[in-house]
């Protein structure tokens, strides 16, 4: 019996993954409205369910891909992976408007090289203050810092030692799942209420996934803003990180 | 037909995600640079162009509003596929890294917006001037 309806959850697993994620949602929004009178809101309250399903899925199975690995979970994969997520995000442009998008060309911009460089200063520092001196694994976790593929792609570039590489993907893991939770808190606070603020936002935190979500639970209309510049910040991120902040650093810790 | 909203977002996303890997060969680097965003912004200059020219159906639109709303049930099953434990047994390293890459970053979000939002705001004081001085005119 338990296997037969094992199977039937196997076999349609992206259909599981609908049926899972809405009723996550469903009780997410319950919790809202009932616990934190809408305070927090309804998404806000389902990804960080999602976060500690993953967690749940990460420590039974010991894979990497949290709930997923489970495999009768394992559609969850498919919805939340990257082909899905791309297509969804792509979609939310369309309600944007494109007006907003040109005006906020520039500080878009200027946010996308201010959030590479700051988040690998500030990664550079930290990694310095726990006792790392080499310059390749200072940029290395440096790079992590900038997103969890920036990390892993300059990691191999100047041959860090695959510790340091881990190190620097848990570092992004870290800030994307910050900015997923802590996005609708502060929110309020440095102004991010408005497209342009979310176009800032994206080019400063980088992280897709972080950035995606934290928007989601804070506004959805801010969504393809915030998207938007946030998809070019690994790509300039693996630019910058293995030549010109490579070599910044070197010259600075030799 | 909802399929054509379908098909005019898929087409996007592939076109975009092509050139962000041409983007990512011509500067040298192992990564697609941008090419979710190029998708994006071809798809709202295409959904106003065919708009404007009465192309795109209601019904069409449709496919494409579905997905739309379809994103925040992808960002919780993303957000539950997760490395959680890697992020958690990164050690103090990775964690406070990760915290305090967050927290400056948080910090620097209002005073870049303001850079921004004061041009703007001046640009658009001096157009409503301007409009209204034309209107005086005539």
């Amino acid at each position: 019996m338990f296997e037969m309806l094992s199977n039937v959850f196997v076999e349609n697993g992206l259909i599981v993954s609908f049926a899972v994620i809405g009723v996550t949602m469903y009780i997410s929004y319950l919790i809202s409205a009932k616990l934190t009178k809408g305070k927090f809101h309804g998404s806000a309250v389902a990804i960080i369910i999602g976060l500690f399903l993953a967690y749940i899925g990460g420590v039974s199975t010991g894979g990497e891909k949290g709930l997923s690995d489970i495999g009768i979970f394992a559609g969850i994969g498919i919805m939340g992976g990257g082909m899905l997520r791309d297509f969804a995000i792509v979609a939310t442009a369309f309600g944007a408007d494109f007006n907003e998008m040109k005006k906020a060309g520039l500080p878009g911009i200027i946010s996308l090289f201010f959030g590479v460089i700051v988040s690998f200063v500030v990664g550079v520092s930290i990694a310095f203050a726990f006792g790392y001196t080499d310059a390749v694994s200072l940029t290395t976790i440096g790079a992590g810092a900038a997103t969890y593929i920036v990390g892993p792609v300059t990691g191999s570039a100047l041959g860090a030692s695959s510790a340091v590489i881990t190190l620097s993907i848990a570092a992004g893991l870290v800030k994307s799942i910050l900015t997923m939770i802590g996005t609708p808190f502060i929110a309020k606070y440095i102004g991010l209420n408005n497209p342009r603020s979310a176009i800032v936002y994206g080019g400063l935190m980088g992280t897709t996934s972080g950035v995606a979500g934290g928007l989601a639970a804070t506004d959805p209309k801010l969504v393809p803003y915030g998207a938007m510049t946030a998809t070019f910040y690994t790509g300039l991120g693996c630019l910058l990180a293995p030549s010109v902040l490579f070599l910044i650093t070197r010259a600075v810790f030799g | 037909m909802v399929i054509y909203g379908v098909t005019l977002l898929a087409i996007c996303l592939l076109v975009g995600t092509f050139l962000g890997e041409v983007l990512g060969v011509i500067v040298g680097v192992d990564a697609n640079v941008g090419g979710v965003g190029i998708a994006m912004l071809m798809l709202v200059l295409l959904v106003d162009y065919l708009k404007k020219n009465g192309k795109l159906t209601v019904k069409s639109q449709e496919g494409v509003a579905f997905w739309s709303a379809m994103y925040i049930p992808i960002v919780i099953a993303m957000a539950a596929k997760q490395n959680v434990v890697a992020a958690i047994d990164g050690g103090p390293v990775a964690i406070l890294a990760g915290v305090a890459v967050v927290g400056v970053s948080w910090a620097m979000v209002p005073l870049l917006s303001k850079i921004g939002k004061d041009k703007t705001e001046d640009f658009e004081q001096e157009m409503i001037g301007g409009e209204a001085n034309v209107r005086d005119a005539k």
